[in-house]
Order: structure tokens, then sequence, then C-alpha cells
């Protein structure tokens, strides 16, 4: 195991065009020994780059990379020592189940008796036990792409662990099912592992600390919690929650915004500020009420099953509101914020009240 | 409407699909929800005639469909794969089906304007598919549906290869942009929540056969089966075994009894379905079932824990709102309303209580 | 699979008629004579097996046929490892793919007889670069009167001309082949060597087989090039089977037993190409249970 440091890491990929955009950008981060990471973000956002210069499958064009403090930037993916698992089942289609498993061990040279020992723990956490000497072609996709994470979780002396969107072909079933075993790995075994994805659910349930990254820069990182309650970029609170964060355009004043000619009270003092500012509330933290609170419409309902998603209309603008399954909802409801739930954002960026 | 009358098809003595009746209205989505290998895409693929069933009638509007080849149809299909022509513009790409169908260039371009205003293509008709994000790829193909004026639309799983929020965004303006256009939809997918987001009917599907067919949030709140609670839940439903005897009824391996399924059962085994997000930390009313187990993980999502726990023998989630985070074996208690639990018997028929 | 349409008959009609009149009838005819002796005058006489019992009895045509097979075994042992070799060492992108791709095609485009004609001159002591240069650093080079030289000559000339075949059909596999194979290779710590055994071949298996197959058919049916170069000499050291065969119809005038021979080479090839269908559509197979499952 490693702790991760990236300093002054940038990429551009190769092309005619030198002053083209940067795929990273100047990133420093140091990630612990042992921690469970993840790389929440859209396509195109550099996550996956930012996985292979780790590994070693990509040199960047800037910056280096330190696995314990020691420099590893030009080793190879071998030297480096790390597992990784891709986005689409990769099995050595001539192999049985069992010498796929084995075949990261065998390049190593461990001992025969050792191999077995460890291929055969593997096969029975990934319930593949009674299939380990079928020949790997004729499995399923999904029973290919649990080889493919038996491939990376069957070496114990790795660097670090990394998956790059490994669970996309997987069925929602399975995937809770493959999830909470990669979850009880890490607390177990106390890899450093990094988890490159584009579904919330998968990066805030999987990581310790979630790193949001957009266009090539990361704009949060920060613990699950953090990432909810607090984001620290209008992005970050949109792109994660279902609905997201509502963004609300607003003024703001000492103690007091005014959203849609609205007076919303907010958690503590801020100074004056003049650039775009917005209000950002969790739809979860806002309830409907019969007496007090700002007036709304309703615009749509829609019951999903383990709760109701109400879409309300203030003055101008759209709110999502959660509510509970079985909640009743009036046209004309009272909207109640959650006050110490606000955020204000200048220029998209969070900013904090001064006392 | 789309009947299909117990329609049945083998491939190689494999069952794909398995004695379906089902009728799919206009106006609204149709879900077709279960795993990979259930069914859904051969099922797609008798609708669209692309395969012959080896029994059964597949009727358009009162009329037999079946030997009618697809290119007489007038049937639009959307895929998990982006599939646009390469070497033609966005607005050539969504024309393709009018310049086959010889229409005239004003109406073609009227169409392509309309299509492309509400998927938001007009800004990239010039462009060619491969300099489109994802996102905006699958948009072209769907908008290819749409100028089409298919009267049979299907979709099979259109949304899976993009990413999460962009999900999020075209499920909900999916149905609202084909519901205008009256034709009959049909939606693949293997995600509940999903099918829950876009409303109109499901048809829960496994191993080829309907396990059940009805309005989404009905088949939801209300299963038949013990197989259609199962696929249509995620977190994945929690069961547990019991057995009634002499009117009372005790979960194997539990000495409690739950009491209010007194003398409501004959003697037999059952199982009872739980669904996550009923669980709860806190007792709710005095009838409340009680589920005790050792926590195995806790996953946390900012605002949501699942706790996995392991109730007699069998892995049991609870989605819990807030941040509530166990240590690995703690015993935890769980507490469910009783109305909230579906019973099933033996055959894994529900059982009303 | 039942039919489903007859329609499908009648749309594949033009084919049978011109395969009928182009395979089917001229090759009936080659049975007529196989199986008759004829004196001239357009008179024949039923002779029933007796030529077939002949050919397959003679010790020339035993001969022409170990030569062919040996001919055919070495051309596959050099040619597929080689074409292997090469086409794994090309480059997968860049500028470097459409010259090398150029370079692979050129030999494969020139005729038949102008390739034998090229390395007849080519291999000439007198005024052949290859012949006069190897003659000019002592070597006693002569495929006209050395049998092994004669040997020699033929087979580079159809590495030469043929390898490049082989070269592009696996290249057009191994273009093929996801990058993330080689990227998870490399984390697993595959050697050079894993990588070919466990990820490329079995992914160029297939194509492999088609090249095997091609190669196969072409060196055992090779006519022009040994005639044009050594016209089966010296003596009948290279007189391959499609050599033989002409001498015995052409030259001999030997209806019959040509005939004979013709079907009895026929049916080996056919025999053969069964062979590799049977592989090939077991490999199908498992591609098509695998894809179903997955």
């Amino acid at each position: 195991m490693a702790s991760i440091e990236l300093k002054n890491i940038a990429h551009q990929y190769p092309s005619e065009d030198k002053s083209g955009p940067y795929a990273l950008s100047s990133l420093n981060e140091l990630w612990q020994d042992g921690g469970a990471y993840a790389l929440l973000g859209p396509s195109g956002c550099g996550k996956t780059t930012l996985l292979n210069i780790i590994s070693g499958l990509l040199q960047p064009s800037e910056g280096r990379v330190l696995f314990d403090g020691v420099d590893v930037t030009d080793l190879s993916p071998e030297k480096r020592n790390i597992a990784q698992v891709f986005q689409f089942p990769v099995v050595y289609d001539t192999l049985t189940v069992a010498e796929n498993l084995a075949f990261p061990l065998k390049n190593r040279g461990m001992a025969k008796d050792k191999i077995s020992e460890r291929v055969a723990e593997i096969l029975s956490m990934l319930g593949l036990s009674d299939r380990a000497n079928e020949k790997a072609h004729s499995l399923t996709a999904d029973d290919k792409q649990k080889i493919s994470l038996g491939r990376g979780l069957v070496r114990t002396d790795v660097k670090a662990i990394l998956f790059d969107e490994p669970l996309t072909v997987i069925d929602p079933h399975l995937k809770w099912q493959l999830r909470t075993e990669l979850k009880k790995i890490h607390q177990q075994f106390r890899h450093t592992m990094i988890y490159v994805t584009h579904d919330q659910t998968e990066a805030l349930t999987f990581a310790d600390k979630v790193i949001v990254m957009y266009g090539g820069s990361v704009l949060q990182i920060g613990t699950p919690e953090e990432l909810f309650e607090t984001p620290a970029h209008t992005f970050v609170g949109q792109f994660i929650g279902s609905p997201g964060m509502n963004i609300l355009k607003a003024n703001v004043d000492g103690a007091l915004a005014i959203v849609d000619r609205i007076q919303v009270a907010l958690p503590g003092n801020y100074r004056k500020i003049d650039d775009e500012v917005e209000l950002g509330i969790r739809p979860e933290y806002i309830s409907l009420s019969q007496t007090e609170g700002i007036q709304a419409e309703t615009v749509s309902i829609d019951d999903v099953g383990k709760h109701i998603i109400v879409r309300c209309r203030l003055e101008h603008q759209i709110v999502s509101v959660i509510v509970p399954e079985g909640t009743s909802i009036p046209d004309k409801p009272r909207l109640v914020f959650a006050q110490d739930k606000i955020n204000i954002y200048q220029n998209a960026v969070l900013v904090r009240p001064t006392g | 409407m789309l009947e299909l009358r117990s329609v049945s098809r083998r491939v190689e003595g494999e069952i794909f699909v398995d004695d379906v009746t089902l009728s799919l209205n206009r106006g609204s989505i149709n879900i077709l929800l279960g795993p990979t290998l259930a069914g859904k895409t051969s099922l797609m693929r008798l609708m669209a005639g692309l395969d012959k069933p080896d029994k059964g009638e597949i009727l358009f509007d009162g009329e037999s469909i079946i030997g009618v080849p697809v290119q007489k149809r007038n049937v639009a299909m959307v895929y998990q794969q982006f599939i646009n022509y390469p070497n033609m513009t966005v607005f050539e790409n969504i024309a393709s089906p009018l310049r086959v169908a010889k229409l005239g260039s004003d109406e073609i371009n009227k169409r392509v304007a309309q299509a492309s205003d509400l998927l938001q293509l007009s800004p990239f008709l010039n462009r060619n598919p491969s300099e489109l994000s994802g996102g905006q790829q699958q948009r072209v193909a769907l908008a290819r549906a749409i100028v089409k004026r298919a009267k049979l639309v299907l979709l099979d799983e259109p949304l899976a290869n993009l990413d999460y929020k962009l999900r999020e965004e075209l499920r909900s303006e999916l149905p609202s942009l084909f519901a205008e256009l009256g034709a009959v939809l049909v939606y693949a997918t293997t995600e509940p929540g999903e099918a829950l987001v876009l409303g109109g009917c499901t048809t829960c599907l496994h191993q080829g056969s309907v396990q059940q067919f009805g309005p989404t949030l009905d088949v939801f709140k209300n299963p038949v089966l013990l197989q259609s609670a199962k696929i249509f839940s995620d977190p994945p439903l929690n069961v547990a075994n019991f057995e009634s005897r002499e009117g009372i009824c005790k979960i194997t391996g539990e000495e409690r009894e739950l009491s209010f399924l007194r003398a409501k059962l004959p003697d037999g085994s059952y199982s009872l379905g739980v669904r996550p997000h009923h669980l709860s930390l806190t007792p709710t009313d005095s009838d409340d079932l009680i589920f005790q187990g050792g926590v195995s993980v806790t996953e946390l999502s900012g605002s949501e824990s699942f706790i996995h726990f392991d109730f007699q023998g069998q892995p049991w989630v609870a989605l819990i709102h807030g941040i509530r985070n166990f240590k690995e074996a703690e015993r935890v208690e769980f507490y469910v309303r009783s109305k909230n639990a579906f019973v099933f018997n033996s055959d894994g028929l529900a059982v009303a209580i | 699979m039942k039919t489903q349409n007859n329609k499908a008959w009648f749309l594949v009609l033009p084919v049978l008629i011109l395969v009928s009149i182009s395979a089917i009838i001229p090759l009936m005819t080659v049975v007529n004579y196989s199986v008759q002796d004829t004196f001239g005058n357009n008179e024949f006489f039923w002779v029933g097996t007796e030529w077939f019992q002949e050919v397959l009895n003679s010790e020339r045509f035993l001969n022409a046929l170990k030569r062919t097979l040996l001919f055919s075994a070495l051309i596959l042992a050099i040619e597929i490892p080689l074409g292997i070799f090469i086409a794994l060492a090309m480059p997968k992108r860049g500028i470097g793919v459409s010259f090398c791709l150029v370079l692979m095609a050129l030999p494969l485009l020139i005729p038949w007889n102008v390739v034998g004609t090229i390395w007849q001159v080519f291999g000439r002591v007198d005024i052949g670069l290859l012949g006069h240069g190897l003659a000019s650093l002592g070597f006693d080079y002569n495929y006209t009167q050395n049998v092994f030289d004669a040997w020699v000559t033929l087979i580079i000339m159809d590495v030469w001309h043929w390898t490049s075949l082989v070269v592009l059909l696996c290249y057009s596999g191994l273009v093929a082949i996801p990058e993330v194979y080689y990227q998870a290779a490399r984390i697993d710590g595959a050697s050079r060597w894993s990588v070919f055994r466990f990820i490329q071949l079995p992914k160029i298996k297939r194509v492999l087989l088609i090249a095997v197959l091609l190669r196969f058919m072409d060196s055992f049916m090779i006519y022009t090039e040994p005639f044009v170069v050594t016209g089966g000499g010296p003596g009948n050291s290279t007189t391959f089977l499609s050599i033989d065969l002409v001498q015995m119809a052409v030259g001999q005038f030997d209806l019959g037993p040509a005939a004979a021979m013709s079907l009895v080479y026929f049916l080996i090839i056919l025999l053969v190409c069964w062979i590799f269908y049977t592989i090939m559509t077991s490999f199908d197979a498992q591609a098509a249970a695998s894809q179903k499952k997955g």
C-alpha cells in the first residue's frame, strides 16, 4: 500500500493544435495510504486520463507522480505495481476462469501453491468457485467483469487498486452486491483504492473522499457528506443529488437573501456581494407547509416510489422539493427552506458567511 | 394500440419469449423492465418485425402485422449504442428517414427544424455526429425517430451509455417528447429507478415471460408476484421466509410472532418482502415489524445511508435518511410498518392481508 | 432453420445457373472422361475405375503428390510465422501504416506469370542480379541444374509473393483488438510472449485460419510460377501435381488418366476445405454461444 502524490500534473493529448485544451490542468493532490477515493465527473472531465497517469498507462505532459514519496513518473505500469480494472470486461479467452485469476500472480513468479490458495479465495468471494475450470470466453458479460475485478483484487502486495467505471456493464442488482463486496474488501485489507465513475451513487457510497472533476480540474475534494451539505461550486451542487441542488438567482445583503422578491433568512451574515449571486438549497431541505413559508405554485408532481419530487414555481424560478411518499400536495403550497442548509455562491463559487 | 397475444419465440430450444400477452397503448410510455436476458430486446425485435414469433398473434390497431416486413411497418428504433451515419451532418442524419420516404424539401426542413428544436440540436445541424458529445449523439438518434412520425417507437435502453446526470435530464424530457406524437412508445430498461421516473405503464419481465403489467406506480406499490417485486426494487428487495402454524406466523429462526398476520393465513411456508426504504431505525407504530441483524457494511451517499445487514442468513439492506454509520457486526434493530410488508405464498404469489 | 420465404430461392437462381455453367458442367465432363478411354475419332470406351487405379498406383502421381505436399508444408511453415511476425512488427497508427500497407500489397498486385518471369531472370547465373551475385560471391548456385537450388528459388519466390497476404490478414485481426486488452496485460505484468499467446493469437485465430487455408490451397495448386521458372525441373524435381497434370493432359493427351487425376486432386482439396470449414464453424459456434449468454 502506498500514498499517492500528484505534483503539478497536467496533460495535453498530442494534436496539431499546440494551444489546444488541456485534458488536465495543474493538479496537486496527496492521497493517503489506505484511503478509498472516487474520481467523479461527467465524461470528458479528465478522470480516466488522471487514472491512467497514476497507473502509468499514460505519461503526463507535465508534473510528477509519487508513490510513498518515490517518483514513479518514468516507471511502466508493471514496475509501479498497481492493479487496474477497466470499464469493459477484459478476459483471456483461452484461459479458464481460475487461470485468468492466476495470470497476474504467475507473471510475477509467485509459488504455485500460494497462487492456487489465493485464487480459490477470490473465486469464492466472487461466487465463481463452481465455474473455476470453465473457459473464460463462455461466460456472460457480468461474469467476465467479475473476472476482471478478481484479477484486480488477486494481488495482495499492490501499491493501489484503480477502478475505471468497473460496474458499467453490470445489472443493477449485481451492482449492489459487487459494490458492497468492494467496500468490505477495502475495510478488511485497507488497500489504497481509486474509483473512477460518473455515477454519484457509486462514488459517494464507495469512497471516503470524493474528488469532483470538471473540465480537467478538480472542483472539490470532500467526504460524501461535505459534498452534499456544502458543495464548493454550483456544479458540484447540481451534479450530486437527484434532483441536484436548487440554484436560485438572488441578492444577498447581511443575513438576508432576496429570491424573486421574496426574503429568505440566511444561516449567517454575508458581506455585500455585487457579482452574480446564487442561493443553493437541496430539495431534501425544503419542506411544504400550510401556514408559513414562501408562497409557491405546484408545476409538476413525480411520485418515484420511495419519495415524491415536486416542482414548484416561485415568482419566476423553479425549485424542486422532495417530500415523503404519501404526502398530499396542494396546488399552492408554502415552502420552508431549512435555514442552516442554505449556501451562497458568488460566480458559482461557495462564499462562507462572515459571522 | 399494439397487442401481443400468447406470443412465444424459441431459438435452438432456448426460450427467448414465453407466452407473452400484452396490450400497449398510445400516448403513454410502456416500459419493459427486467435484468439482462429477461427478454426485453427479443420482445422488441418481435414488435419491430425483425423476428417472427413461433406462436401467437401481434396486432397493431386490430390488424395482424406478422409477416409485414419491417420497411413497411413505420417503426422507429433507438438502441443503446449511438447509431448515426458518420459521414452525414446532423441535419442529414435527422432527415434520412424522410429522404427515404421521398418527402418534399419544405416538409423535410420543417420537420427537422421542429425535432431539433425539441431536442436542443438546432445549433449543431451542420456538424458531423462525431463532433458531438454522447448525449447529443443520442439526441440525434431520438430526433430521427421523432421526424419519422412512426406509429411504433422502440427505445432499447437508449440512455444506458450516457452519463448519470445526462440520463436524468433526458429521462425527464422523454415521455413528453413522444406523448405528443401519438405513437405507441416502448422503452426497455434494467433500472427500476428509471421506470419510476418515466412513469407510464411497466411490464416486469423474467426469463422471457411477463410477471406483471400495469401502471408503473401500481406495479411498484402492489406487486402481485415475488418475482416482480424483486425485479422492481433498487436496492434489492429484502426477503425473509416465514411459517404459518395454526394461525400463528413466525419468521424462520425467530421467536417473535408476526402479529399482524394472526389467523389470516392457512398453514404453510410464506415469504415476506420489504423494500429497503421502508426500514426505519425508529418505531413508527405499535404493531411495527422488527428485524434485527448484524451490520456487514454501511454505505453513505451524503444524504442517505445504505445499511447492509444479515437477517437470518439473508443479505438485507436498509435505506435510511441522514448519515448513520454503524460498525461491522454491530447489531441493529429496524422497524417496518406492517402495511408496508408484502406477503407471498410458496408459489411466489402475493397474498392480500 | 426452416425456409421462411420461397422468394429467396428465386433470388439465388441466377447464381445457381451461373455456377452450373461455369463449374458443374465442366466437372461432369471431366468425370465423363475419367471413366472412358479414347483412341481419337470421338470414339469412347467404358473403362470403369481403371484410370483411377492406374493413377493411384502410379509412382509418378504419388511422387508429384509428395512433392506438392512438401512444398505446401514448407510454404505454410515459413509464411505463416513470418507473416505473423511482420504483422506484429508493423506500426498500428501514424503515417507509417499506409506506407507499410502499400509496400505489403505490392507483390500481391503482380500477375503470377510476371512473378515467375521476374524470378526466372533474377536467378539466372549469367544475367540475373541474384544468380550472378551469388555466383560472384563464390556460391555454386544454379536453379536449372541443382535440385536444392531450384526448390530454394521457388520457395523464396512464393514467400516473397504471398507472405504479404498473411501479413495483411493478421494485421487486420491485430488492429481490431481493443487497446484496453494491452493495458490490462501491462497491468497484469504479462511478458511480450504472454501478450501474444493469450491475447493476440486467440483474437486473430479466425483470420489466421483463413490465411492458412488460402495459402494451403494456393500453394497446393501452384502452377504458373514453377512452370515459368523451372518448368518442373531439374528432372522432375519441381514437377508438382498441377504441372504433371497439364503434361499428361496437354503434352501426352492422356485424357482419361488426366481426368481421373484431376478428380483425385479435386477431392483432396475438397477434403482439406471441409476440414477447415468444420474447424471454423466450431469457432463460430463457440463465439455465438458466448455472445448469446453475454
